[in-house]
């Protein structure tokens, strides 16, 4: 007899929607598995046998057959154990699993007939979804994670022997549907466990993060030990616009592959904040690995990733993030494909002004000009070109760090951010508003052939503006245009450097929401030009 | 140049190779010899036996004259390179510099030498020197020069450079004395300034090519600054550091010490503090140290009162809350009371035109003019 089952596999950070075929028939006893398996996928032979068998099944001596479909794409994990037992048993004729057509099954079996929970739930039921199934039955760990896909049925599935049970009877079969997604986000905005009001005092700071999340530029901060940078950082996606749906789906789909989402929470509501240590190798970086998985840049991908002691980290790990930060997505090639992932993050970076930490402070500072020099150095120049903002953090004095209340608060800076961010939307789109995840939402993942790359690219936000964006939104009026000429000269500026200051400077003017770049705006642009032209010459 | 100085010339280049032979030595030796042909006549053995030379550095000296050929046409290319070699035999050799106990045998030249007619001034001090020490140093340089002082320093960074550089923006004549070899450039981000030294001024080292800048140096190449030097300026010091080195030397050569008073809890001022306690000229302004070589000089030390007439109230209070140590925009955000942006805007202003400066990362100090 025949019977076909409906499961799923990842690929790449994507579900692919995988039939269990199984076929049992008269021959030599024996159990044959096709379908262009991985190592681990072919071990399930004995998993799905002894689980039967544990399970209190017993399968007469007869030649089974199952072929994974499509046969000619690779499978990886162990998703599909549970769906290859019900199709043995199917074969055998000992259950009747009509009732699995609409549905999808997935997960691992133990030894025992325990089903266990697998990695990227979330990808497999989202595929479920798109291939129009109604149902799914999902490890009883995996359930919370998959009920986040909005209108599909989840059946949690505790063992071999319950799935057999709920098969015979299955009228009996009550699933539960996931929290609707506007719940979710209530909750999402009371997840941020901080926020601007607890920064004391650095008004330059804020400020300087205010307008780099506004306009999407990356920032780097420089300062002594305790001056706030990394506390300035780790709020910046508290006033970063909130998550759409489609957003959190993407992010989650990552985390769910990497194994990190919360048990209890379906999806990942706020913005993520990565902040790798500086000896992260480069493969952890941009993912990788022999089944290439996500990494530090895609799981912050959506938010921010923050690099601290930026000096520090190897030149090589450094280096590899200018594509990424180009594209918005990492390619790892294999030999039997490349993946995409996504990369649609904004760097902040903060580094102390010196080895010791003290400089200016020559009281403190004991660090020679070479040295200091030499420490600057250590930051690769392309990186330094892709931060925009510059910020110097002051050291802190007592009464500031003791004074409480007073600050602004997150929601007031995000406000102003979305309002920033409403404008540079309407320029770039002509009309059509924007989404932060707009471009990485969508089907990464393993890239399909003839699906070509995905590397179009479109302007968003005033930090990912290019010459020609520049030329068309920056414009000048005579007498800014003469004062900047001004500043090129007297202050020896990179033409790299006037093209940052004019991008910056659009961004300011639309946090004031003006339609022309003053004086005013091009001042404090200045102000944020890079480390190279403000240190030493 | 006669033959018999021509030859003369040539062994001290070749005696000046020998790692072991400072001037004292070599005078010795000279003494000994007669002339310096003589010295290189002399069995390396006999120096030995004398007790000239230690044992092994006979039988060097006696192993080097095989190479001595190959230093002649090392000597003889000296001088398309730009080099010039002036030995103590030499007219244009500096007649501040005579009078030492332990004046170099040689010097190597690209350049000129500092002018005997006109008085010359050594600038020297910390190479971590706060932006209050850097300031003064190059205002000094630059007033100095101006007024016809040659400066003299040791083209190191920190002071030494600041001073020099406001020496080439005054157009005056700066010359610098190094501690290593003199086609090695020393510090190596002083490169710019380096070339621009060899053209209004010199560069000037006792230590033969391709000497690295050994730490050991720097102590004995003091002795050529304070010596060049009628006087000595210090712009910032420690305590315990190798400006007081100098110093030591300057006084030894009878030389006039100025040194820049600072602030008692400053560190880095403690070594001048100290010096003015001991007797040092305690320094007001450049004319102090004009008035010392009885030049003329009109200009009060102002922090650019002139142009600060100019200015709008909001600048001029900005401007007011600035100081020679550089503050933190935060700072002068606070004490204002001004909005961010306005306080962006009139720094900017102030800095285009001359009166600040950012000192690095959002750090504002005012500017000598």
């Amino acid at each position: 007899m025949f019977q076909k089952i409906n499961s799923a596999g990842l690929w790449g950070i994507d579900g692919m929607l995988v039939s269990v075929e199984a076929d049992v028939h008269d021959g030599l006893p024996g159990f044959i598995m096709t379908g262009n398996l991985s190592r681990e996928t072919r071990e399930a032979q004995e998993r799905v046998r002894t689980a039967l068998k544990n399970g209190g099944f017993r399968l007469g001596p007869k030649k089974i057959t199952i072929n994974l479909s499509p046969a000619d794409i690779r499978k990886e994990g162990t998703t599909y154990d549970l769906a290859m037992a019900a199709a043995v048993l199917g074969a055998f004729g000992i259950l009747e699993a009509s009732c699995l057509r609409d549905g999808m099954v997935v997960g691992e079996l133990g030894l025992n007939g325990e089903v266990k929970p697998v990695r990227g739930m979330l990808s497999l039921v989202s595929a479920a979804k798109e291939a129009g199934l109604k149902r799914c039955f999902l490890p009883k760990d995996n359930a919370m994670e998959g009920s986040a896909i909005q209108g599909m049925e989840i059946i949690p599935v505790e063992s071999i022997q319950e799935f057999a049970h709920m098969l015979m009877n299955p009228g009996s079969i009550q699933g539960f549907f996931g929290q609707a997604w506007e719940d979710l986000e209530e909750k999402a905005w009371d997840a941020y466990d901080v926020d601007f009001t607890d920064l004391n005092g650095q008004a330059v700071l804020r400020r300087a993060t205010e307008v780099a999340v506004a306009g999407r530029h990356n920032i780097l901060y420089i300062g002594p030990a305790g001056s706030g940078k990394t506390m300035a950082a780790r709020r910046i996606p508290t006033i970063l616009p909130a998550l759409s749906q489609e957003e959190s789906l993407e992010i989650s789909k990552i985390y769910s592959i990497c194994g990190l989402l919360p048990k209890d929470t379906p999806l990942i509501t706020r913005r993520p904040f990565r902040s790798p240590h500086h000896t992260i190798t480069p493969t952890a970086l941009t993912g990788g690995g022999a089944v290439p998985k996500p990494g530090e840049i895609s799981l912050a991908s959506g938010g921010v990733l923050f690099l601290d002691e930026l000096p520090e980290f190897a030149a090589k790990s450094i280096e590899i993030l200018r594509q990424p930060l180009e594209d918005r997505l990492v390619t790892v090639s294999r030999i039997y494909g490349s993946y995409v992932f996504p990369a649609n993050v904004m760097v902040s970076a903060a580094m102390n002004p010196c080895p010791c930490g003290f400089y200016p402070d020559r009281s403190r500072c004991r660090c020679s000009t070479r040295q200091i020099k030499q420490y600057i150095g250590r930051i690769s120049k392309p990186i330094l070109d892709r931060m925009d903002v510059t910020v110097e953090a002051a050291p802190v004095t007592y009464q500031e760090f003791r004074q409480h209340g007073r600050n602004e608060s997150s929601a007031a800076i995000r406000s102003r951010v979305m309002e920033a961010r409403r404008i540079q939307a309407a320029r770039f789109a002509g009309g059509v508003a924007w989404t932060e995840g707009d471009s990485c939402s969508g089907n990464f993942g393993k890239e399909m052939e003839g699906k070509g790359s995905r590397k179009g690219r479109h302007v968003r936000f005033n930090g990912e503006m290019g010459v020609k964006e520049i030329e068309a939104f920056c414009r000048l009026q005579p007498e800014e245009e003469a004062y900047l000429e001004q500043i090129y000269q007297k202050m020896n500026i990179s033409v790299r450097g006037c093209h940052k200051i004019l991008k910056v400077a659009r961004t300011i003017a639309d946090l004031a929401g003006e339609e022309e770049i003053h004086k005013a705006h091009l001042c404090e642009a200045v102000s944020y030009r890079s480390l190279e032209e403000k240190y030493w010459g | 140049m006669s033959r018999e100085a021509q030859e003369e010339n040539e062994v001290i280049y070749w005696l000046c190779q020998f790692p072991f032979l400072g001037p004292a030595t070599i005078r010795r030796m000279r003494e000994h010899a007669g002339s310096f042909r003589g010295i290189y006549n002399i069995e390396g053995m006999e120096w030995a036996m004398w007790g000239v030379l230690k044992e092994g550095e006979g039988e060097w000296f006696q192993r080097a004259k095989k190479d001595f050929q190959k230093v002649l046409q090392e000597y003889h290319s000296l001088e398309a390179r730009g080099i010039k070699f002036i030995t103590c035999l030499d007219q244009e050799y500096p007649r501040r510099l005579k009078p030492l106990p332990d004046a170099p045998t040689a010097l190597f030249v690209r350049g000129g030498l500092p002018r005997e007619d006109q008085p010359s001034l050594g600038i020297i001090g910390s190479r971590n020197a706060t932006q209050y020490g850097l300031e003064v140093a190059r205002y000094f340089g630059k007033e100095l020069a101006r007024n016809g002082v040659q400066i003299i320093s040791g083209l190191a960074a920190g002071v030494d450079g600041a001073g020099q550089t406001g020496a080439l923006e005054g157009g005056g004549c700066t010359y610098g004395i190094l501690g290593c070899g003199i086609n090695i450039c020393y510090p190596r981000e002083n490169y710019g300034l380096f070339e621009r030294v060899v053209k209004s001024g010199g560069i000037i080292t006792e230590f033969c090519l391709g000497e690295p800048p050994r730490a050991r140096n720097f102590p004995i190449r003091n002795r050529i600054i304070s010596g060049l030097s009628d006087g000595i300026f210090v712009a910032e010091a420690r305590e315990r550091s190798g400006s007081l080195i100098t110093v030591g030397l300057a006084l030894e050569q009878g030389k006039d010490v100025f040194a820049l008073p600072g602030r008692i809890t400053d560190p880095g001022s403690r070594g001048c503090n100290q010096l003015i306690q001991t007797g040092a000229s305690l320094v007001n302004g450049p004319g102090d140290i004009l008035e010392f070589f009885s030049i003329k000089f009109e200009k009060k030390l102002s922090l650019h009162e002139k142009s600060e007439k100019g200015l709008a109230k909001k600048e001029k209070m900005l401007y007011s809350f600035i100081d020679l140590q550089p503050k933190h925009l935060e700072d002068i955000v606070n004490q204002s009371g001004l909005p961010l942006s306005e306080c962006m805007m009139i720094l900017l202003e102030l800095e285009l035109s001359g009166l600040i400066q950012c000192t690095g990362g959002n750090y504002y100090g005012r500017k000598l003019s």
